[in-house]
Parts: structure tokens; sequence; C-alpha cells
């Protein structure tokens, strides 16, 4: 065989995720993606200088209601927005280098290989035409130049660690041919197939059953990369994440290690999103809503955001929005009553680094 | 008594297989499984997708007619209704969708879509329906204004209240609700799920409950019945079975639930494989081949619903003493996590 590339590559999960602790993976600083209607009139923030950041084999969830601007911010870091949106300011620093610069050619290297996504319908992602093998195998042909027969053992081995029964005869087959469980694996598979860095989810989970959905999860924490999930559902946080950034609005309200921030969350619209979920075995209580709805993006209040909606707003709240506070360590809140709480020294005044 | 009785329910489909259509399967989506509703309760039901929800749903509408069984409202069989009978089963009846996008007509102003049921069955004036409309969206929390504008002026929670102030409109005494907040917005969803509590509350409502989130149905329901490929598995007080589930089906279902918080750790089974088609259901035990507990007699024997300390479990491990005390020890072994 002329290539290099090993055929017997290992796939098998190493059990528990390794907490590798390196220097940040992902870096986004003061990153915003505005869509611009073609005369240039309507600006729509859909993200707006966000600042966060992963490390290596960190799993990091962004959660936000629909408009919020989650599903903007991974296409931004893939660089596949649609035509109408701009990458407006910021940088993405990606093992140290700016993907914001980055031509389209280079990104090509990068997107599947180093940074791969899984996105939320398998039926929408797998070619109806084309075999299992043939698309699992294309990221192993095109990033690593493999051979049809390295490239389709290799699909073979792969199926094999996302559990496919029978990868031998599943690989002929077409994605019609699979249940939805198995499509969604097989899309879990095309994504890990060039060991990326970094694997970004949007939604991987809400077509799948309960049941299912444990075996899916547990399957791409095994593979100890860094994770991005995007998701609405705090309960997918708070079982996989070691980071939360929560989403309203194009920016990020708040940032922070998932058990403090379900233990004390700062931002009231975090708070709010906390109490809102219905728990197992109290049915007694009533939620808590949040009233009103989600600000249209296009035509935002001044001030913060989340004025309207929330509980505790005050005179400020309405006229100045607020700057990103680090109240304590890796923690972050965009809310004034996080102002009290933090020292001037480590406030982070639009800049956005640690 | 019971607003709804079911007992015996079956609904099985006929699946053509092959173009010429020369063998024939039957989908047995709803396979005997009995329930009853009380009044101004909540009947959760749970289950994955091809357990017989939504076909459960439309059996109770009457937008199918059952193989077999029986539907009792407020002791009157279903089938034996004369018109009148049905016209009144279904004013009585009313149905909350999934998806608000969908269940309104786009081109119909708030006024006429919640009218719509208030015109076609009883003889009121214009005038009468208006004001009729204008209660109702009070009732939903809506302003009055609502009722001269279009669905597509609207966001998602508020399309919903809509749907549920057309749902309220003939007074009913049952509303099926099928997944009536996974299509909205998180923050948008306790709001809904709080205005139908209250709505139950004042007017006495019953509701059959259907949804995915498992967390959501222990919230609002009295009952819960778990259905697993057409059959009921287990069924029982809504807060006792979502502590403490019985059937290895509903522990596995119940385990996988999502958590609510990051330091609540629950024993996890991770069940292996998928549900089987329910064209071909597996014999004996419908859910013997992915079960942890699986003996010898669950794949030719099919347990029965029997009471377990209150409630009903399809189990063998249930049928004896001593089979109780084997659940202890292998539930005690089987933990992953």
């Amino acid at each position: 065989m002329s290539n290099s590339i090993p055929s017997s590559v290992s796939y098998e999960p190493t059990g528990q995720r390794l907490p590798v602790k390196t220097g940040p993976l992902l870096e986004l600083e003061n990153l915003s993606t505005h869509y611009v209607s073609s005369g240039g009139t309507r600006v729509v923030r859909a993200v707006d200088q966000v600042s966060l950041r992963i490390n290596a084999g960190e799993t990091l969830g962004i959660v936000g209601e629909s408009g919020s601007g989650k599903s903007t911010l991974a296409l931004t870091i893939l660089r596949v927005l649609p035509p109408a949106a701009r990458i407006v300011e910021g940088r993405m620093l990606f093992d140290g280098e700016d993907l914001v610069q980055k031509s389209d050619a280079e990104m090509r290297h990068i997107r599947g290989k180093r940074i791969a996504m899984i996105l939320q319908d398998p039926m929408a992602s797998l070619n109806p035409l084309f075999t299992i093998g043939d698309q699992v195998a294309e990221p192993i042909r095109v990033h690593e130049g493999a051979g049809r027969a390295t490239a389709w053992q290799r699909a073979r081995d792969l199926l094999k660690s996302v559990r496919i029964p029978s990868p031998e005869t599943r690989v002929t087959q077409y994605p019609h041919e699979m249940s939805g469980g198995m499509r969604q694996r097989i899309v879990g598979a095309i994504g890990i197939s060039c060991e990326p860095r970094l694997l970004i989810a949007d939604e991987p989970t809400t077509s799948l059953d309960l049941t299912i959905q444990a075996q899916y999860l547990n399957l791409l924490r095994a593979h100890g990369l860094a994770l991005i999930f995007i998701t609405h559902n705090l309960g997918i946080v708070a079982k996989m994440c070691d980071q939360l950034a929560v989403m309203y609005a194009g920016r990020v309200v708040e940032s922070g290690p998932v058990s403090r921030i379900f233990n004390a969350p700062v931002h009231p619209y975090t708070e709010a999103l906390l109490n809102s979920i219905p728990r197992m075995g109290d049915s007694a209580q009533r939620l808590t809503a949040i009233e009103g709805q989600p600000p249209d993006l296009a035509a935002l209040p001044r001030g913060c955001a989340f004025a309207p909606r929330c509980d505790r707003v005050f005179d400020r709240c309405r006229v100045e929005a607020p700057p990103e506070f680090a109240p304590a360590g890796r923690r972050t809140a965009r809310c004034w009553l996080a102002a009290a709480d933090s020292t001037p020294s480590d406030m982070l005044v639009q800049s956005g680094t640690a | 008594m019971a607003v709804l009785e079911a007992s015996g329910l079956t609904k099985h489909f006929h699946a053509k297989r092959g173009i010429l259509g020369g063998e024939r399967g039957v989908v047995r989506a709803v396979d005997g499984i009995s329930f009853s509703i009380e009044p101004g309760h909540t009947l959760g039901v749970v289950g994955e997708s091809g357990c017989g929800k939504t076909t459960t749903a439309k059996l109770v509408l009457g937008l199918e007619d059952p193989t077999a069984g029986t539907i009792r409202f407020e002791g009157r069989d279903l089938q034996g209704l004369d018109t009148a009978g049905r016209r009144h089963y279904r004013k009585s009846v009313q149905a909350v969708f999934q998806d608000p996008y969908a269940s309104l007509n786009p081109r119909m102003r708030v006024d006429a879509i919640i009218a719509e049921p208030l015109v076609t069955n009883e003889p009121l004036s214009a005038a009468e329906a208006r004001s009729r409309v204008l209660q109702l969206l009070d009732l939903v929390g809506l302003p009055s204004r609502a009722a001269d504008l279009f669905p597509h002026e609207f966001s998602g929670g508020q399309r919903q209240r809509i749907a549920i102030a057309r749902a309220l409109a003939l007074s009913p005494k049952l509303i099926v609700l099928d997944e009536p907040v996974s299509a909205l917005d998180v923050s948008i969803r306790a709001q809904i799920l709080n205005l139908l509590r209250d709505l139950q509350a004042e007017l006495g409502l019953s509701y059959l409950f259907i949804a995915h989130d498992l967390a959501a149905v222990a919230h609002m329901s009295h009952m819960i019945v778990v259905m697993y490929l057409g059959k009921i598995v287990e069924s029982g007080e809504a807060r006792t079975l979502a502590r403490t589930p019985k059937h290895p089906y509903t522990e596995a279902l119940f385990s996988a639930a999502l958590p609510s918080h990051p330091d609540e750790r629950r024993e996890e089974i991770i069940l292996s494989g998928e549900v089987p088609s329910p064209l071909n259901p597996p014999l004996g035990c419908r859910f013997h081949p992915r079960c942890p507990h699986a003996m010898a007699r669950c794949a030719d024997e099919e347990p029965m619903l029997q009471d377990v300390e209150g409630r009903l479990v399809a189990c063998h491990l249930y049928d004896a003493a001593e089979h109780r005390a084997l659940i202890r020890i292998a539930a005690g072994v089987s933990q992953v996590s």
C-alpha cells in the first residue's frame, strides 16, 4: 500500500473522558456575525461580541432559545455562513491560528479534518444516493488521501466503534435502509472519522428516542475530543458538559463551569431558565415561567436585551447594555447585577480577554 | 365515574409489502390497552416513537375506529352512539396538537379560528360568537385585540394559546394534548404548562397528555401509562411511578431521562438495540430482546398486567415473590454508569 495511513487504527472508545489539562483549543474573542440585507438597510446581530474558550478534551454546552444565535455561532466557527452573513469583527483562535483570517482553501483542510460538525437531522445530512461506506470513507479519502480499500476498511472500523451491528454488510447499504438511531450514529462516525480535535454537535439528539439518546451521548463522550453541544435542552448540558454558555439575543449572557452555574446562576435569564424546567417528582410545584417573548434581533431594545422580561430590572438596564463582567474565575455574566460582585480589575469591558 | 374509559382497545393497520402487494402484514399499533381518565385529572402517556401513543390519541378523538375493544365516554359506549350522541362526544373531546404553526389556518383571523367550532356546532349570532371569543382569549391570557390579527403575527407560545382557546370553545370535558409544548422554546414551555394546569383547576378539565419529555409528563399527570410496542407495560400514580419504576422498560426510560441538575446522579441503565418494528413484534414479552432481566419464559410467554403494590405491571419478574427477590439482586448488578 503506497500511503502511510495505518489501516488498523483503533477507534474503540477509551472509556471515560480524559481530563486533558492543556491550553485553550478554541478561543473566540469578541466575535460578531451579522446578517445584512441586500440594501444594507437591515442588520441582524445574530452573534454579537461573543468571547468563549474551550480547552482540549472539554465539553462546552451552548444553550439558547431559537433565534438566540447559537446555530449562527457554530456556522461562524466552521466558516460555512450563508451569503448574507458577515463576520464583522473578532478573532477565532484555533490551536493558535486565527480562523477568521484563513482563506476558503485553507478552511477546507480544517473542516472535517480538525473541526467536524454533526447536524440535527441525520436524514438530511446523509446523501441518499451513496452507500454508507462511501460517505463514511469520504472524509478519510479527501483529507488523508487514503485509497478506497484503506478508507473502506477504516469506515468499517468506525461503524463498529459507533456500535453498528454487522458493519461489513452495512457499508454497502444506503441511508434509507437504516433506522433513525443508526443514521445518527453513522453521522457521528463521519464526524469522528478524521479524528478531529473539536466536534460541534448542533441539537444532536432531538430526533432520537430517549433510550437511544442515552446510548448516543455516551458514545460521543467516550472519544475524548473537545465537544461543543448546541442545544436548547438544559438536561443535555447537565448530563454531558463541563462548561456552559447561555446565549440570549446573539450574546453570551453567562458562561462558566456547569455545576457552578446550575448551583448559583448570576444572570436572571439563566436563573429563570433553570427554574422553568419541570423536575422529576415534584409535580405539586408550579413552574416559574419567564413572561414575555424572546426579542426580535432586528429591533433590539436599547440597553440589556433581556430587560423587558427581567424581574430584577432597574433603570440602568433599560438605557445601557451591560458589558461582560467576570465575577469569579472562568465565569462571565452580562448583567449589571454582576457588576456589584466583581472588582474593577477583573472587569472585562468589551475586550473579551481573560 | 370516569370521563373516559377504554378497555381492550386495539387498532391494527394493514401494511402492503412489495410492489405487487402480495404479502400482507399487520401493524399492531395499539394492542388491547385499557385505561380510564377521571374528571379533572390528567392521564399521561409515555413511550418511544412507534409505541402507539399517537394512535391512542386518534382513537380517543374518534379519528380512527378501533379494530376491537371499546371506549366509553361518561359510561356510554362510543360504538353504540347515534348521530346526536356522536356530535355530543365530538364537542366534549377536543385536541391541542404539537405544532401551532401547522394547526392554525394562516388565512383565517384568530377571531374566525376560535369561533369556528362554535359556529359549526351552536346556533350563535355573530355578536354572541364574538363575545365568547373575547372571553376565551382572556382565559388563555391574550389581549382582545388579538382577535383581529392573523396567526403569523404571533410567536409560537401565543399560537399555542390560540390553539388552546379554540379547543376550549365548546366547553369540552376532555382535551387530548399531543406533545403540546415540544415545538416551543424552553422559556415559553413553562408558561403553557402553567396555563394548562390553571385551566384544569378552573374548568375541571380532564387531559390526555402525550409527550416525550418525561419530567413534563410527571409534572402534569395524576396517572401515567407507559407504552411499548402497542402494549401498556406499566401504569400507576404519576409521582410514585416516576420515582420507583417497576417494569424494566420504565426503569430504563426514566433513568435515560435527562437530569435537571448536574449533581443529580442516577443509576443509568443503557438499553441495547432499538425498538423493534411493530410489523413483526418479538414473541412473548415484546421487551425481552432488550431487557436486562430477561428470563427463558419471557421469550415465549406474554406477561399480563398484574397488580404490584397498587400499580399495574406487565412483567414476569413480578409473577411470584421469589422473583421479587431476584430483581433486587439483578438491579444491584446491572448498573452501568
